[in-house]
């Protein structure tokens, strides 16, 4: 039964406490508000990043699954007698189980003119008929590349709606001739808008030409296409490391077990390496968010201690009149703590608001993350514990004398 | 209240206090023995500097003496812990300080209950207990005001309540009319009058000689040593 009463007696000191913190919070308001604020902008900051990164990881991974995991990136330097490969070898690579196509990537960079507009630094895409196989919509109207372009170095490309705009304002592309390098292109199809590029071209920005690879070859004077994309068929994208393992296989027969001949990337090892940054990313913003924490905790040791000094001679009347050192520790840690929470608590609202503004901005998937929020409260209640204690216990330990001679 | 099985209230034997002054040590209290019984009413009369405000903190429990017995209700005070001490003084002594020491965000409700709050006692009894105190010492008309809202004889009377709400068995007061004009000064010492003549044990500390006639004994306290019986004024 005392037991009890000491439980019940302990819960309506807590109760009290809380009441008195409240309205010490909201005596001193301006001081009050100028110490959350600093843990507010610590936990926004926190949120903020870690959201936003999720956000941006979160899109990538997606449009990495969109692009397909089912592809594999090589790229061949060759040796001295080969230094990459031939139309034969690629032929070749299709006849495995695993394969189910492969697009060469070729690109030539040209002066582009019609009549008398022109302009420089275009970007061609050499591409065999496979690619527009693996991305049935990448012509909007007209048609893709053939096999009889390819055995023909046929000048004919297709081009973007940036394009049509530019050279071919009011009038149907299509039938036209452009001129690339001073050689006279036929068009032949529009690249759709929503085409789903690939990574490289990802990488290097839009595709705004595409030509059969033959033809992009002979214009660069090339004999050899040095990077190839693999789309690996339902066998092979049950076992990727299994299709790594045979085309090690055959490029090491085709270059005589030379050093360094080539190399093979799959989307998987891509997307790996792009998690393990974005996490290694996040934890170091969270990390440089976490520093401005701590300064927000200083912030409320600082305002506690100044209002210990304050309030010391209420400190002594309270002990006095048989304040257990341990209630009024508590009193003042609850402050402490209560301070952070409203900091926390305002920071997760604003933080969740502005990474919601930034992934709109970027353009990537806002998902709230849960982890990010328990962060969030759990940052801001040890703060609160951890830089209020040493205030508290500072209270509590105030010879009630000294507090009472200031009176 | 538990009764003691002597009359005897407290005892001090040979109370030494002494503080540390830079190299030295300044010895406040020089050795002071006094003895009071239950339902007793003493003022300890002295100036300022004459020690009296460390004997108060002694005799309230809020120090302890550097030698010397100090015996309250047949306990040894300085065999007690901190936390025991803050017991005895939440049970056994109830305190007026001279400015009243309200805290202004409570109202006078609030402030009596304060004492009841870290005894541990559940809200609807510390309400009950706290209003029939504040009625007690006349405020009754004054439960929810807030202290800068009421005059300093009826804020000291405020004190007082919260001094006497967990029925302790000591009244503590220092200078309780310090801070009062003189007619103000005089209702409070009425009240003192009749809490004693209830039997409560009061001791009072002050410097003012008539203010120290209110009590039933005087003790003197002059440069830490004390003297009984009547003194001539100054």
């Amino acid at each position: 039964m005392k037991f009890f009463d000491h439980l019940l007696g302990g819960f309506f000191m807590f109760t009290e406490s809380v009441k008195m913190s409240v309205s010490n919070i909201m005596h001193n308001r301006l001081r009050s508000f100028l110490t959350i604020l600093g843990v507010l902008i610590g936990v926004t900051a926190v949120i903020a990043l870690i959201t936003t990164v999720t956000g941006v990881s979160t899109s990538l991974s997606d449009s990495f699954t969109s692009m397909g995991a089912d592809t594999m990136t090589i790229s061949v330097t060759g040796n001295d007698m080969q230094a990459g490969l031939t139309a034969e070898n690629m032929q070749e690579i299709t006849q495995f189980d695993e394969v189910d196509g492969v697009i060469p990537s070729v690109s030539a960079s040209v002066v582009v003119a019609r009549g008398n507009t022109y302009d420089s630094g275009i970007s061609v895409a050499g591409r065999n008929d496979y690619f527009f196989v693996a991305n049935e919509d990448a012509v909007s109207r007209g048609r893709g590349i053939t096999p009889i372009d390819l055995d023909e170095k046929s000048r004919v490309c297709i081009i973007s709606q940036d394009m049509v705009d530019e050279f071919f304002y009011g009038i149907d592309p299509i039938g036209e001739t452009l001129y690339l390098d001073d050689l006279s292109f036929t068009v032949v199809g529009i690249i759709s808008e929503d085409l789903d590029e690939s990574i490289s071209d990802m990488m290097s920005g839009s595709t705004d030409i595409i030509a059969p690879y033959t033809t992009v070859m002979k214009m660069n004077g090339a004999l050899y296409v040095t990077s190839i994309t693999l789309y690996l068929s339902d066998i092979g994208q049950a076992d990727t490391d299994a299709v790594e393992t045979k085309m090690g296989d055959y490029f090491d027969a085709l270059f005589s077990y030379e050093d360094d001949t080539y190399s093979i990337t799959s989307m998987e090892s891509i997307q790996e390496i792009m998690d393990s940054m974005l996490s290694m990313m996040s934890a170091l913003l969270s990390g440089i968010a976490s520093i401005s924490l701590i300064v927000g905790g200083i912030g409320i040791m600082n305002m506690m201690l100044t209002s210990v000094t304050e309030r010391t001679t209420e400190i002594g009347m309270k002990k006095a009149i048989g304040a257990k050192p341990g209630q009024i520790q508590i009193q003042f840690l609850i402050e402490a703590f209560m301070l952070s929470m409203i900091g926390g608590l305002a920071g997760i609202v604003l933080g969740i608001a502005l990474s919601a503004i930034l992934c709109q901005v970027m353009g990537t998937d806002f998902t709230i993350s849960y982890s990010a929020i328990a962060l969030g409260v759990g940052f801001s209640a040890a703060v609160g514990i951890l830089f209020g204690w040493s205030p508290a216990r500072k209270a509590s330990k105030l010879n009630p004398i000294d507090a009472l001679r200031r009176m | 209240m538990t009764t003691s099985t002597t009359d005897t209230f407290f005892r001090m034997t040979d109370i030494v206090k002494k503080y540390p002054m830079g190299e030295e040590e300044a010895i406040v209290l020089k050795g002071i023995s006094l003895e009071i019984e239950n339902g007793e009413y003493l003022s300890i009369l002295g100036p300022s500097g004459s020690g009296k405000s460390t004997l108060m903190n002694i005799i309230g429990c809020l120090d302890k003496p550097s030698s010397g017995e100090y015996v309250l209700r047949g306990r040894l005070i300085e065999e007690l812990n901190e936390l025991e001490l803050s017991e005895i003084r939440g049970q056994e002594i109830g305190f007026i300080f001279q400015n009243s020491q309200l805290l202004p965000k409570l109202d006078c409700m609030k402030n009596v209950e304060l004492p009841l709050l870290y005894a541990g006692v559940r809200p609807g009894k510390r309400a009950k207990l706290a209003k029939e105190m504040l009625e007690r010492v006349g405020l009754g008309e004054r439960l929810h005001h807030y202290p800068n809202m009421i005059s300093g004889g009826q804020q000291q009377r405020v004190a007082i309540a919260r001094a006497l709400v967990t029925n302790p068995s000591l009244l503590l007061a220092d200078e309780p009319t310090g801070a009062l004009d003189q007619a103000t000064g005089h209702q409070i010492m009425d009240l003192f009058n009749e809490l004693h003549d209830d039997g409560r044990t009061i001791i009072m500390i002050t410097h003012d000689l008539k203010v120290a006639k209110n009590a039933r004994r005087t003790v003197h306290i002059i440069d830490g040593r004390l003297s009984e019986g009547e003194v001539e004024e100054d």
